[in-house]
């Protein structure tokens, strides 16, 4: 009896401490720990989870947990629907302003790779500054009032910005102090709960990601930012990422915020860093 | 053949006046009974809500024998009922004397069955078309060919199941 | 928002062996609403609107004429075949049951 309970209380000695290295997904929640170490530990969490997915196939968000999906996701892309959006983005980009110049004279490389580095932190304007936002500050710059975010022009044309840089791996700068509060403050919005479901964006994302919930699988918070805007079937058309957070906000309930609000761009800055290294492909396709 | 040469003979049929007139009295109204079909579109056979009315407003006929021949592939599972990518292949040489001269799709119990209608020549070298359709629930899809000489066969019927109710929206 | 509309596209090779058959697919904006379901704001029916005809030539001859119904998916997607024997553009319009019209061609090199 006595060497039973001994080989047992041995065995979860050994249990407890596998769980102690293990990554709790609650404690990936943690504010003060900054962007270098937040990326290791969601790279790690998420490696525990899936010891055999490269990082890159995080690109392919739930489709990399179906093959059955994904021979639907290849069929769908041997012509993306997001194609259309794409094209009409492109009309957009080569169109001149009044005063003759267009959307390339804005950004280096006429735009390409540039999406790659965003989000980016302004330090004067001490925010975060998004795809959308620059393209309305090139307008403003030339001439132009504004895009409401949201319309089909502004899409459209942060489709084709954000196709720029397909097949470049996200590279998301968080430097400095004004960058890092606003890296955390788009944590603490992840992981924050809210909504009659109290359902915070990890408790989908990082805690049920590669799991069915209902009839779907749930994409990793990883690789998700990656793929936007993207041609979704649930919306016949193309769409953001902030369109998307507003979407799952009014999914579980809460009260959604405006496209472009301080709350969604800090979240996008905080997504778009996670998914550093990884490729981007824009416009992307999902369910 | 012959359907193929009225439509490309026809014009858009109703004129611009026509269908002011119509929208004026409130007779334009959802569903296919449109002013404005397109002249040629066999508008009853997209009509007919159930799978026998809407196989015999299109070929005349509510049984057709299966032949492996035509073949017809669907997802086991639709990542979205509103997308269901098909791909259609019938077996044919598409010679001028021996090709599929009509192919027709149909979703068993979608609210008007008969899906889509493809209409063939020689010249396209295989019966063969890929798109995506809606499917209102798990259901059966299946097609029917018909050759230039009027024999017709029809795939097994491919059951594509349809969930509705995820978190996603 | 209104619906998108048109901004046809055609992707195919530009050139083949004569006999080759080669792919054609295509895309169009289009709801493709089927006059069944509701605005959520006024409760209304929403009218059906959608694409009724895909007619397609090859150097203006009749290669393959399709007949869709609402049951074809948003902004639909279309993929045939078709056997290079010469040189030539294939045409392709579509006409939707609102009196809309839209066409695409792409060429092709058969040697």
């Amino acid at each position: 009896m006595k060497k039973w309970i001994v080989s047992i209380a041995a065995v979860a000695l050994a249990g407890s401490s596998a769980v102690a290295n293990a990554v709790n997904w609650w404690d990936l929640g943690n504010t003060k720990v900054g962007p270098e170490q937040t990326l290791q530990q969601f790279h790690e969490y998420f490696k525990q989870q899936f010891p055999n997915m490269p990082l890159e196939k995080y690109a392919l968000g739930g489709y990399a947990f179906s093959p059955q999906l994904y021979a639907q996701y290849q069929e769908a892309m041997q012509f993306n629907p997001g194609d259309l959006t794409l094209s009409e983005g492109k009309k957009l980009w080569d169109s001149k302003f009044k005063n003759g110049k267009t959307y390339a004279s804005c950004y280096p490389n006429a735009g390409k790779g540039v999406a790659a580095h965003y989000p980016i932190f302004d330090n004067k304007t001490r925010s975060v500054v998004t795809i959308g936002m620059s393209l309305n500050a090139c307008r403003k710059a030339n001439g132009e009032a504004p895009l409401p975010y949201g319309s089909q022009d502004m899409i459209a044309l942060q489709t084709y910005l954000g196709s720029l840089s397909t097949g470049m791996p996200v590279d998301v700068q968080v430097k400095g102090p004004g960058a890092v509060k606003a890296f955390e403050e788009g944590k603490a919005y992840f992981f924050m709960k809210r909504g009659q479901l109290n359902f915070s964006c990890a408790s989908c994302h990082v805690a049920y990601a590669g799991k069915y919930l209902r009839d779907q699988i749930i994409s990793p918070v990883v690789g998700q930012s990656a793929h936007f805007p993207t041609y979704r079937a649930a919306w016949s058309a193309v769409n953001t990422l902030q369109k998307r957070m507003e979407g799952c906000d009014k999914k579980v309930g809460a009260q959604p915020e405006q496209l472009e609000s301080v709350d969604y761009r800090n979240l996008e800055y905080f997504m778009s860093y996670l998914s550093n290294g990884i490729k981007m492909n824009v416009p992307g396709y999902r369910p | 053949m012959k359907q193929m040469q009225r439509r490309q003979f026809l014009g858009t049929g109703v004129t611009a006046a026509a269908v002011a007139a119509v929208a004026g009295t409130g007779l334009l109204r959802a569903g296919n009974a449109f002013a404005d079909n397109v002249a040629g579109w066999p508008a009853k056979a997209f009509d007919a809500k159930v799978l026998d009315a809407a196989m015999t407003d299109s070929i005349g006929k509510t049984s057709v024998p299966v032949s492996p021949k035509v073949s017809l592939k669907a997802p086991t599972i639709a990542e979205n009922g509103g997308a269901v990518p098909v791909t259609i292949e019938v077996d044919s040489p598409m010679t001028a004397d021996d090709y599929i001269a009509t192919v027709w799709l149909f979703v068993d119990h979608n609210p008007t069955p008969l899906a889509s209608q493809f209409n063939f020549t020689p010249a396209c070298g295989k019966a063969y078309i890929q798109e995506r359709i809606k499917m209102a629930k798990t259901d059966n899809v299946r097609v029917i060919a018909k050759t230039n000489k009027g024999e017709l066969m029809a795939s097994a019927p491919r059951e594509v199941k349809v969930t509705i109710g995820g978190c996603g929206g | 928002m209104a619906a998108a509309l048109g901004n046809p596209m055609i992707r195919m090779p530009g050139s083949a062996k004569k006999g080759e058959i080669v792919e054609v697919r295509s895309l169009i904006m289009n709801p493709m609403t089927t006059g069944l379901s509701k605005d959520k704001k006024t409760g209304k029916l929403i009218p059906a609107h959608f694409i009724q005809t895909v007619t397609i030539t090859f150097n203006d001859k009749p290669l393959l004429d399709i007949d869709w119904s609402t049951a074809v998916s948003a902004n639909p997607y279309l993929a045939f075949k078709m056997r290079a024997e010469e040189s030539g553009t294939v045409k392709m319009t579509w006409k939707d049951n609102s009196n809309g019209t839209w066409s695409a061609d792409s060429k092709i090199t058969v040697s």
